[in-house]
């Protein structure tokens, strides 16, 4: 089956997910910033009692409400494909995926119905302090599901944990800590939450703009700015932090990626950090693949070694060591040597499955104890059993010129929001930022640049570990069911006019309430 | 009538008021919510997203086969 492998059921299988995944995520940030902004601002009334935070607070909850309302569901659908067009992966991870998932949906049902129901219903029906407790466990909660999500997505990224069992084709999960601390999760999850914060902090600030553009709701729009900016600077500085801490766990664990995400082919000390680049083919390759070369490139001189291990001094492999492999001080294995391992791994994999069929118990226990069983073995060898799956070693290399370009985009748009929310501040602290029709108009584009930022994190993390689902393990074009490529066509126009479908009626009813403005 | 019959009804009485006090956004989010869940529970699972695995095997162990079968089957040439 697998070796009349069609291509484009792959292609569009793959498709299907990043369309959905995509989709998914436009709801899912300004749910996770928004709710705290929202819960802030309640404080901010039950403190000071003043009925003017009190509209300020309804009128940024109705769009939080709005964006929650259409996001509700969207992400289940992933959870469809899984089952539907991933099976095999599904199969493969299901023990370890089972767990987070499981706390996810409790958590995502109990807190977050609960505590929505009594934030949207409650005013006036319970006592504030009650409600403001709602409103906090409503952010609290919707970051919380996000955590369960991103530690399964991290463990894709870094597989740990677990143990292979070759009598079920499942991986279990030996130590729930491992998995939940895993050094790819702790950042994925910090990073991710805070650039949800900046994405709120840059919708609200670019709405208040358009009412001050509009020259209405002028106290709503200062006061929410005064927060936004507070809150999207402190966003900010977390997300450069946590990104320069995720750059760094990358280089260790996902080397071929990091490498990918700078176009560094040559690997060396005083390594230079592109700031800025346009990529261009050169004459070499790399097997059949074109190395990338700079058209344009303004460069940081030795920032890349820094930022990976705080010393220029270190050695940064590029991917031409990656794949082919160093035999210096750096010793790094080559892909082919990996593909060989794995090669055996999965024959014996194979003999032992025979075996089982066999109902040979005593040849089955020899082979765990050898094998399975040996941590040597699992180290050194069945932790590389997805290159067995590759047919060349320059299959291992993600495409750079998307990884490259979705890493850029996120960092300098990162910096302009720094820069953004630092400016919208000062003029908010001086008083004169209706004045400031220039900026007032930046800030309202920037809503969504926010949005392309936040895809652009994506689309590196996902690209960036290709060929893999999960990283060494098992390749994407290993982990797809073999359904009719015709059933994965139609589910993604679909879902496409589904979701533009609802990212539509998000757009028309938010910018309808927007236009009428807070309850007076 | 017993405290958690009174909370019970509290708590109903509660979601009763807060949906028919709804504003018209609230409303009309409610129908596109409706009409989405009816899209993806009854028309995407019922006709396009069958569990492979469940739906082509009867039990796990047939489903370990199967995974194991497709893990261990010589790579393909264009991968």
């Amino acid at each position: 089956m697998i070796n009349n492998m069609d291509l484009s059921l792959v292609d569009w299988s793959r498709a299907q997910f990043a369309l959905t995944a995509i989709y998914h995520w436009i709801f899912v940030p300004l749910t996770l910033g928004l709710s705290f902004i929202v819960a802030i601002m309640e404080s901010i009334y039950v403190k000071t009692g003043n009925e003017e935070w009190k509209r300020i607070t309804k009128f940024w909850m109705t769009l939080f409400g709005i964006n929650f309302a259409l996001g509700v569901a969207t992400g289940i659908i992933l959870e469809f494909e899984f089952g539907t067009n991933w099976s095999s992966y599904s199969w493969f991870v299901g023990d370890i995926f089972g767990a987070p998932l499981a706390i996810e949906g409790i958590l995502a049902f109990f807190i977050e119905s609960t505590f929505v129901a009594v934030m949207f219903f409650g005013w006036n029906k319970v006592s504030k302090k009650f409600h403001l407790a709602s409103t906090w466990l409503v952010g609290i909660g919707a970051n919380l599901s996000a955590l369960w999500i991103l530690v399964a997505n991290s463990w894709m990224e870094h597989p740990v944990g677990m143990v292979f069992n070759p009598d079920t084709a499942r991986n279990e999960m030996v130590n729930f800590w491992q998995v939940l601390f895993n050094p790819v999760a702790v950042d994925k999850f910090t990073h991710t939450v805070t650039s949800g914060f900046l994405l709120a902090s840059i919708f609200v600030l670019g709405i208040s703009a358009w009412y001050l553009l509009k020259k209405r709701e002028e106290f709503l729009a200062r006061k929410s700015m005064l927060i936004a900016s507070i809150f999207g600077l402190a966003a900010t500085l977390l997300v450069a932090f946590t990104g320069d801490n995720s750059a760094r766990t990358l280089a260790k664990v996902q080397p071929i990626k990091f490498a990918a995400m700078e176009a560094h082919y040559y690997g060396k000390a005083n390594a230079d950090l592109t700031a800025f680049g346009i990529l261009k083919k050169s004459d070499k390759s790399i097997g059949d693949q074109k190395i990338m070369d700079f058209a344009f490139r303004v460069k940081i001189p030795g920032f890349l070694s820094v930022i990976t291990n705080g010393e220029k001094s270190t050695f940064v492999p590029g991917i031409i060591d990656l794949v082919s492999g160093t035999d210096d001080s750096t010793n790094i294995d080559p892909v082919v040597n990996k593909i060989q391992k794995a090669k055996v791994a999965n024959e014996i994999l194979r003999y032992y499955t025979r075996v089982r069929l066999l109902n040979d118990k005593e040849t089955m226990r020899d082979l765990r104890k050898v094998y399975f069983d040996n941590p040597k073995f699992i180290t050194d060898t069945l932790n590389y059993i997805g290159y067995a799956y590759l047919n060349k070693p320059e299959d291992s290399i993600p495409n750079v010129p998307i990884t490259f370009y979705a890493f850029h985009i996120m960092v300098v748009l990162g910096f302009f929001f720094i820069a953004l929310c630092a400016v919208a501040l000062l003029l908010v602290l001086r008083g004169t930022i209706a004045r400031h029709r220039w900026f007032l108009i930046i800030a309202l584009f920037s809503i969504p640049l926010a949005y392309i930022a936040s895809e652009a994190g994506w689309v590196l993390a996902e690209v960036g570990r290709q060929p893999w689902i999960i990283q060494d393990l098992m390749p994407v074009s290993r982990a797809v069911t073999q359904v009719s490529t015709g059933s994965v066509i139609a589910t993604f126009i679909i879902f496409a006019v589904l979701f533009t479908g609802l990212l539509a009626a998000e757009v028309s009813i938010m910018v309808k309430q927007i236009k009428t403005g807070p309850k007076h | 009538m017993t405290g958690i019959d009174l909370i019970a009804k509290k708590v109903f009485r509660f979601y009763i008021e807060g949906f028919r006090d709804m504003s018209s956004w609230g409303k009309k989010v409610w129908i596109i919510i409706l009409v989405k869940l009816f899209i993806i529970f009854l028309i995407l699972r019922l006709f396009f997203f069958h569990d492979f695995l469940k739906s082509n095997f009867d039990n796990d162990n047939q489903r370990s086969e199967y995974v194991l079968e497709q893990l261990t089957k010589t790579p393909p040439k264009h991968d």
